[in-house]
């Protein structure tokens, strides 16, 4: 009854063509947009914004970017805290080194930078596949690590080995340093990450995704077909490398502020991101927006209901954390393979004959 | 001669022993590999829980202590025995086995047929369980190893050296056994599928299940054993770099160490697991020696993994691997 294609008809191409053709899937999008842009900035508080907003929407960017490699393109890649590494070290450069120009800007160089670096390591994907690519992938996480570790030209020699974002605004107001507001900090990164989605879902559903997938399916009867494995695969790297390093700004200049490479980009971070995408649901924009809030959630519930309510030390519930976080996963991929957007699609199916299920 | 040329053969012979640990490691992946096609990023972490297991049990320390003490308010540590270590190992091989099959049981068995990166997911998520798991029931402090086995400078190679070139090579006992049970494990393991019934089985379904299902070979039978064997190899590479460097949680980390030896041998062959691991070990060491000072140093790293993938380029399916056909 509420989602449904009947009825809804298109009178122009341009309708046809839009990104949400279904009226349902349109409205319950607006209404997301109205609630995340006009009202969640009026009532969040510093806590959740740091907790919860801001990781949630900055691992969304980076899910999303992963999962068109992983998902659209089927290149599994281990490296993406590399990738996210490049676009914080980049962001941070650009911010010392052109300290006039809108940081909204050097967000998307750094993007722009990544890109270029994802390419350069998604090269190998031209003739290793598989778990002998995903394990070449790790060669950019070790790497990329390791030289923003090593070669202080790229923290700007500094003491620590840290890099620390400078003050910056937009439009007058601050969004990064310490006087930032929260719901400041909030918007700047929901407008990339409400941007990153509109486009991975308009490029994913284009020609460009389609050759991903035929790749992704096999590639060896696309390239039959006619499509470029070169052209399909790297493109695929670029864009996914793209997110990921406008995820890997945001991280470093709005969210945490100040970083250590190891500790914030280590090879932890590239399997979380590949677990957000699988719990999500592979080949899915709503997957990765999913996958990110179910693993930004649950540690901050488990944290809240272990040593606030029961009152366990710390370790303890760091340990358990690990066994749920790990059982859970394991859950999820016994009962459903294909992730939670499996289930929103079968929610959509109920939906469209709910309440007369005949 | 050179005195840089003596450190350099001196690097050389610790980066080959350093590459038989690696090769203990990449072992059990191959052995799982082969057999179910799945890759078990939890090799490491399995490493990890044998050696905790097995200190544990030779400490006497009571299991889950540190939980039992939060939630009922007491204060229990130890039995107030020690076990001996052969006992030890023996009941550590024992929990090994329950393991297996409960990954098995209670994972594996609901996802035949799935494609291999959900395999590979659930691997990791077993890999968080554990670590957890681990850490829960024995705490996560450094623990010492000791099962008797022989450390510090080998005097003979020192002396014998000595007399040769005038300067006294350092080579650690440990690593000199740690290469003769390498070397061991593999002849057994070998010897095992060639001219066992159950070796035969094993590669009967390593080459195609469902053939080896029709002659009625018990796939659950050879996939808990497959995990059992794994669990042996986590077990010996665990009491080697326990009694190394500790037990602690960094030993985990040496799966990691041992995928790029993966992808250099093939990740289906024993013999490339030994090979890729002997290269890798020399390899890295001697790259740190002579280009890592120019760089910034701490160059183990990555290197392993550079190498890999540059060779991977030339040779896509690994130095031993089964050639990749593909077909429409």
């Amino acid at each position: 009854m509420f989602y449904r294609e009947a009825g809804d008809f298109k009178t122009s191409y341009a309708e046809d063509n839009q990104t949400f053709p279904i009226k349902f899937d349109r409205y319950r999008y607006y209404v997301v947009l109205v609630l995340a842009f006009a009202v969640v900035p009026f009532i969040i508080n510093d806590y959740w914004v740091n907790a919860v907003f801001l990781p949630f929407l900055i691992y969304s960017i980076a899910a999303i970017g992963l999962n068109i490699l992983v998902g659209y393109c089927g290149q599994v890649s281990l490296g993406s805290g590399g990738f996210m590494a490049v676009g914080a070290y980049a962001c941070y450069k650009l911010m010392t080194s052109f300290p006039d120009v809108n940081i909204a800007i050097h967000v998307m160089l750094a993007g722009a930078i990544t890109a270029a670096v994802g390419v350069l390591f998604g090269l190998p994907s031209l003739r290793i596949k598989g778990f002998y690519l995903a394990v070449a992938t790790l060669a950019a996480q070790f790497f990329l690590v390791w030289l923003f570790n090593r070669v202080p030209w790229f923290y700007n020699y500094s003491a620590s080995g840290q890099i620390s974002a400078p003050e910056r605004t937009v439009f007058g107001i601050p969004v990064t340093g310490a006087e930032t507001a929260p719901w400041a900090a909030y918007l700047f990164c929901l407008v990339f990450a409400v941007a990153s989605a509109l486009i991975a879902r308009n490029l994913t559903r284009g020609m460009i995704g389609r050759k991903w997938m035929a790749i992704r399916d096999m590639d060896i009867a696309a390239e039959i077909i006619g499509v470029n494995p070169l052209k399909a695969k790297l493109s695929a790297f670029a864009v996914s490398s793209f997110f990921i390093g406008i995820a890997g700004a945001l991280f470093f200049a709005i969210y945490l502020g100040a970083i250590e490479v190891g500790e914030a980009f280590g090879i932890n971070k590239s399997f979380l991101l590949l677990f957000m995408v699988i719990i999500g649901g592979l080949g899915s924009i709503f997957g990765s927006f999913a996958g990110a809030a179910f693993l930004v959630l649950l540690p901050v519930l488990l944290k809240n209901l272990l040593v606030v309510g029961l009152e366990w030390p710390t370790d303890l519930a760091t340990h358990l954390e690990f066994i749920i976080v790990g059982g859970l996963i394991i859950l999820f991929l016994v009962a459903e393979p294909h992730g939670l957007a499996q289930l929103w699609r079968v929610a959509k199916e109920k939906l469209r004959l709910w309440p007369f299920p005949h | 001669m050179p005195d840089q040329l003596i450190f350099g053969m001196e690097v050389f012979l610790n980066g080959l022993m350093a590459g038989v640990l690696y090769a203990l490691v990449a072992l059990g992946f191959v052995l799982i590999f082969k057999a179910s096609g799945i890759f078990n990023f939890a090799q490491g972490v399995m490493a990890l829980f044998a050696a905790l297991t097995l200190v544990g049990i030779m400490e006497g320390e009571v299991p889950f202590s540190h939980l039992i003490n939060a939630v009922f308010g007491t204060d229990v540590h130890n039995f107030g025995w020690t076990v001996p270590a052969l006992l030890a190992i023996l009941l550590t091989m024992a929990v090994m086995v329950l393991l297996a099959w409960l990954v098995n049981k209670l994972i594996f068995r609901h996802l035949v047929n799935q494609e291999p990166i959900i395999l590979f997911m659930a691997t990791i998520g077993l890999a968080y369980f554990l670590e957890g798991f681990g850490d829960m029931m024995w705490g996560s402090n450094i623990k010492k190893m000791d099962v008797g086995l022989p450390q510090g400078i080998n005097d003979w190679i020192d002396a014998a050296t000595f007399d040769i070139f005038g300067y006294g090579f350092f080579i650690d006992n440990l690593d000199i056994v740690a290469t003769v049970v390498a070397a061991l494990l593999v002849v057994a393991l070998i010897i095992f599928a060639q001219y066992t019934k159950q070796g035969r089985a094993m590669r009967a379904v390593a080459d195609d299940h469902q053939a080896a299902l029709s002659v009625g070979i018990s796939l659950s039978f050879i996939w808990v054993m497959v995990w059992s064997l794994a669990g042996f190899v986590a077990l010996v590479a665990g009491i080697m770099w326990g009694t190394k460097s500790g037990v602690q949680f960094s030993l985990s980390l040496i799966a990691l160490k041992a995928l790029p030896v993966l992808m250099l041998g093939g990740f289906t062959s024993i013999p490339g697991a030994i090979v890729g691991g002997l290269i890798i070990g020399v390899g890295e060491k001697l790259f740190e020696f002579t280009i890592g000072p120019m760089v910034g140093g701490a160059t183990e790293n990555w290197f392993a993994y550079v190498l890999a993938l540059i060779f991977l380029v030339f040779r896509p399916q690994g130095l031993f691997g089964e050639k990749i056909i593909e077909r429409v």
